[in-house]
């Protein structure tokens, strides 16, 4: 338990990506079997350990702590399991039990024993071991660790694609001792899932310049549709739906999955379609991340799939032929399930980049962020291999907005204000609209910094609150309407494009103005 | 000899809005404003303010003051070693185990003894002398970490927590937060008796109080001064000490991608650590923690606990369930923060 508490403390605290993937590396290093792949389970939520509810930890505290000093303390630290950790009575005999027993025995354990193996533990445990215990028996660890993140750090500690973990992801469960094995120099375990994921291939970006190296003749385009990318598969009657990193997303779209009546797998845009009309991405945002979806939702916004391209047909790997032959044997496919739940993606047609570039700037439809472009004798391969796929996403919106809160960054920006609160205008008041930490260059952050250490006027905590003086170009990929913030809108992928040092605060943009994006 | 009538504890010392007064001695106990006479525990800011009119304090803590507010920080100094009678009363001196020169201030009329204790500490610090008990019939105590959430580890366990973290991250430097008086110090002199023989780098607002308490005799190794010149590489895998004020300016610019710590008694609650953007929380306090502090009251065993600050009502609470008479004196003034 110690060295998976003391994980989960490190993961906790580093605030990058790369810091939580190095502890990530070093923990499967270390760690022996089965307690990696366990812990591994703990961090990515598919450990299904009984649950430990916290009304059950509420009574355990009770028998050992006066009441008052107890609410005094959650008070104070505001959580419970690691107020229950703190002020648990300490161990006289500190005795460290694995990973494995304690989830063992917390999987085989009566409910009605519960309580008093849960008291036996903490008693034997050290204040960060009781904290990492508690969590992992209530579940909900929040170190900021994805299943995509942990499989990355897999990739990296074993020296494989992460491509090939995301494909036999599905097949593998905890402690996943074949999987460990392979990444420590062993045979790759077969694939063992039903319908399993398969990697996804991926576009880079692209632009006019770029694009006049290559012979249009030599590529198709189609829309570039604002939903999420998925791949649909059923394969033996196991129907599947997968983001394009692998995670099975099935359950918030039933609507799609029983759509899936053929034997194979689809790659395509999963949106929110009523009628032929495609609705913006907030709709689909909405079913995202739903364990269920109840019927009001499923009618209200109901989820159709716009197929892009065919990976398996009736038993035919279609990956290795040529897009066109692939493109081809789709449409029969889709004509054939002549279901308006799954339609064909539209080719464009163009004949110069030219033309392609004035389709891109007057899409038919607002929910079409750009154009893709693939190579018409291309395989359909795995991540991201150069020339093959393009994406030529729509230019950003933009927006001048008001510098109103800056924050202070961590890591190789520590000690810079680094992440911008920004506002507009609305009735002669600045209101908050997005936040952004990126989309400057060195110097220019050098620039933000500088004016907002002489331009504070309050301060809470790392936070400043500065003089709304200075205007800020922020492009954005998309607006939301949103009622979690105050304005009623959320940016997507706000960056700070420039600073407008020319344009007084006076003359930056309105609330008005940004909804015109809605 | 005509008896004196028998002072109540709250006739020998008592809150007024200038801090805890004694009017048998007509003097003030660490005073939050300028006043006449002023007996003063320990050189932290919150209790050692510029402006009195006669100061009695320990030697070290006298030239601490003078060292942070200038040598006519008040208009006659007095050392004491270990009492001193001033009128009425007498006022002994006993180490606090906080800071350097900390000390406990027990006010006696000859009928009772009252001990203030500042603020204490009662784990081995090599930075000071060690706490001792005062016995005394009313103990004011500071009730800093008065919840009991906090339990303290060894300081030597989260020095090798330190050093495991640098040895882990050769590339990265370790950029830890220690207030300038005392916490900077012992973390310093924690790190070398874990071994730790590399030049320490130290902001320049460490630098005085540094050399004073190399001046009385504590070990701290080679110090050098954390400036740009040196360039970013060089700081890898080296150890930076900065008050913590300084890692939101532009000082902590120059170092490479560093790990923050934080070393503070706070450091045991999560939101804490995170809320200041700390990598890696050192749990160091130069206060009791709930055991220590509950322990005191325990080995005194006053008549009676006067809190001065922090979180009296958990220790209010504590004192009643264990039939001890006790009451806060919500003195104002008193940083909590800063530890």
């Amino acid at each position: 338990m110690q060295e998976f508490a003391e994980l989960l403390e490190k993961l906790a605290f580093t605030p990058s990506r790369n810091g939580k993937i190095a502890h990530l590396k070093q923990a499967f290093k270390t760690l022996p079997d089965p307690d990696r792949g366990l812990a591994l389970a703990a961090l990515t939520g598919d450990l299904a350990l009984r649950n430990v509810t916290p009304s059950l930890l509420r009574g355990l505290v009770a028998d050992e702590t006066d009441p008052e000093l107890f609410r005094l303390s959650y008070d104070f630290v505001g959580d419970l399991a690691e107020t229950v950790a703190l002020i648990w009575p300490h161990s006289t005999e500190p005795e460290d039990h694995s990973l494995s027993e304690a989830v063992e025995e917390l999987g085989k354990t009566a409910k009605a024993e519960l309580p008093a193996l849960i008291m036996r533990r903490l008693s034997s445990m050290t204040p960060t071991q009781r904290y990492a215990y508690l969590k992992l028996a209530t579940g909900g660890l929040r170190v900021g660790v994805s299943a995509r993140l942990a499989r990355t750090a897999l990739a990296q500690f074993g020296s494989v694609p992460v491509e090939e973990i995301e494909e036999l992801w599905h097949g593998l469960s905890a402690p996943y001792l074949p999987l460990f094995q392979w990444l420590e120099g062993g045979d790759k375990p077969v694939n063992l899932a039903a319908a399993p994921f398969r990697p996804v291939m991926l576009s880079t970006p692209t632009d006019l310049d770029d694009l006049s190296d290559h012979p249009p003749v030599q590529f198709v385009a189609e829309w570039k549709w604002d939903g999420i990318r998925v791949q649909a598969t059923n394969e033996g009657g196991t129907r599947r739906l997968y983001s394009r990193t692998g995670e099975d997303i099935s359950n918030a779209f039933p609507d799609v999955v029983d759509a899936l009546n053929f034997e194979g797998t689809l790659d395509g845009e999963l949106l929110i379609k009523r009628g032929d009309t495609v609705a913006p991405f907030g709709d689909l945002q909405k079913r995202l991340g739903r364990k269920r979806v109840g019927k009001a939702m499923l009618d209200s916004h109901p989820a159709a799939l716009r197929a892009y391209d065919l990976l398996l047909w009736d038993g035919r790997d279609m990956r290795s032929q040529p897009f066109d032959a692939r493109r081809a044997a789709l449409g029969d496919c889709i004509a054939a399930l002549n279901d308006p739940r799954i339609d064909l993606s539209a080719l464009l047609s163009f004949s110069t980049w030219d033309d392609l570039a004035r389709l891109r700037e007057n899409p038919p439809e607002s929910v079409i962020e750009g154009v893709m472009i693939k190579r018409r004798d291309s395989a359909y391969m795995a991540g991201r291999k150069r020339g093959n796929w393009f994406k030529w996403k729509r230019d950003p919106m933009l927006v001048d907005a008001v510098l109103l809160y800056a924050q202070r960054g961590h890591g190789k920006r520590s000690g810079y204000y680094s992440d911008f609160t920004f506002g507009v205008w609305q009735e002669g008041q600045l209101v908050p609209v997005g936040k952004a930490y990126f989309g400057f260059t060195d110097a220019e952050l050098k620039e933000l910094d500088r004016f907002v250490r002489n331009n504070t006027t309050d301060r809470f905590g790392p936070v400043r609150a500065v003089k709304p003086e200075l205007v800020v170009e922020v492009a954005f990929e998309g607006l939301n309407a949103s009622s979690r913030h105050k304005s009623g809108v959320a940016m997507r992928f706000p960056r700070i494009n420039r600073i407008r040092t020319d344009k007084p605060a006076a003359e930056a943009g309105t609330l008005e103005e940004l909804k015109a994006f809605l | 000899m005509p008896s004196l009538p028998v002072r109540s504890p709250q006739e020998l010392l008592h809150p007024r809005p200038a801090g805890l007064y004694c009017p048998a001695g007509d003097f003030y106990i660490d005073p939050v404003q300028p006043v006449a006479r002023a007996l003063i525990t320990h050189g932290h800011a919150d209790h050692a303010r510029a402006g009195h009119g006669t100061v009695w304090a320990s030697r070290q803590t006298l030239d601490i003051m003078a060292i942070r507010y200038g040598e006519d920080f008040c208009q006659t100094r007095i050392p004491v070693e270990d009492r001193v009678d001033i009128a009425e009363v007498r006022a002994t001196f006993t180490p606090a185990g906080h800071v350097l020169g900390s000390m406990q201030i027990t006010v006696d009329d000859g009928n009772t003894a009252i001990t203030v204790s500042g603020d204490y500490a009662r784990v081995d610090n090599p930075a000071c002398a060690a706490f001792a008990l005062a016995p005394c019939d009313v103990f004011v105590t500071e009730a800093t970490f008065g919840l009991p959430v906090f339990n303290h580890p060894s300081p030597q366990s989260e020095v090798e927590k330190l050093l495991r973290s640098v040895a882990a991250q050769p590339d990265r430097c370790h950029l830890v937060g220690a207030y300038a008086l005392g916490k900077a110090q012992r973390v310093i002199a924690l790190l070398r008796q874990a071994g730790w023989d590399r030049p320490i780098y130290i902001h320049g607002a460490l630098q005085r109080l540094c050399d004073y308490h190399i001046e009385q005799g504590i070990d701290l190794g080679e110090l050098r001064p954390a400036t740009v010149k040196q360039g970013k590489d060089a700081f890898k895998g080296q150890i930076i000490l900065g008050p913590p004020s300084a890692f939101a300016a532009t000082w902590a610019q120059r170092f490479p991608d560093p790990v923050i710590c934080f070393a503070s008694g706070w450091m045991q609650v999560r939101a804490r650590a995170r809320q200041r953007g700390v990598e890696l929380p050192l749990i160091l306090s130069d206060h009791v923690d709930w055991p220590d502090l509950t322990r005191t009251i325990q080995d005194l065993s006053p008549q009676e606990v006067w809190v001065t600050h922090g979180r009296e009502d958990a220790l209010v609470r504590w004192c009643e369930l264990n039939q001890i008479k006790a009451r806060p004196l919500r003195l104002v003034g008193y940083e909590e923060e800063a530890d």
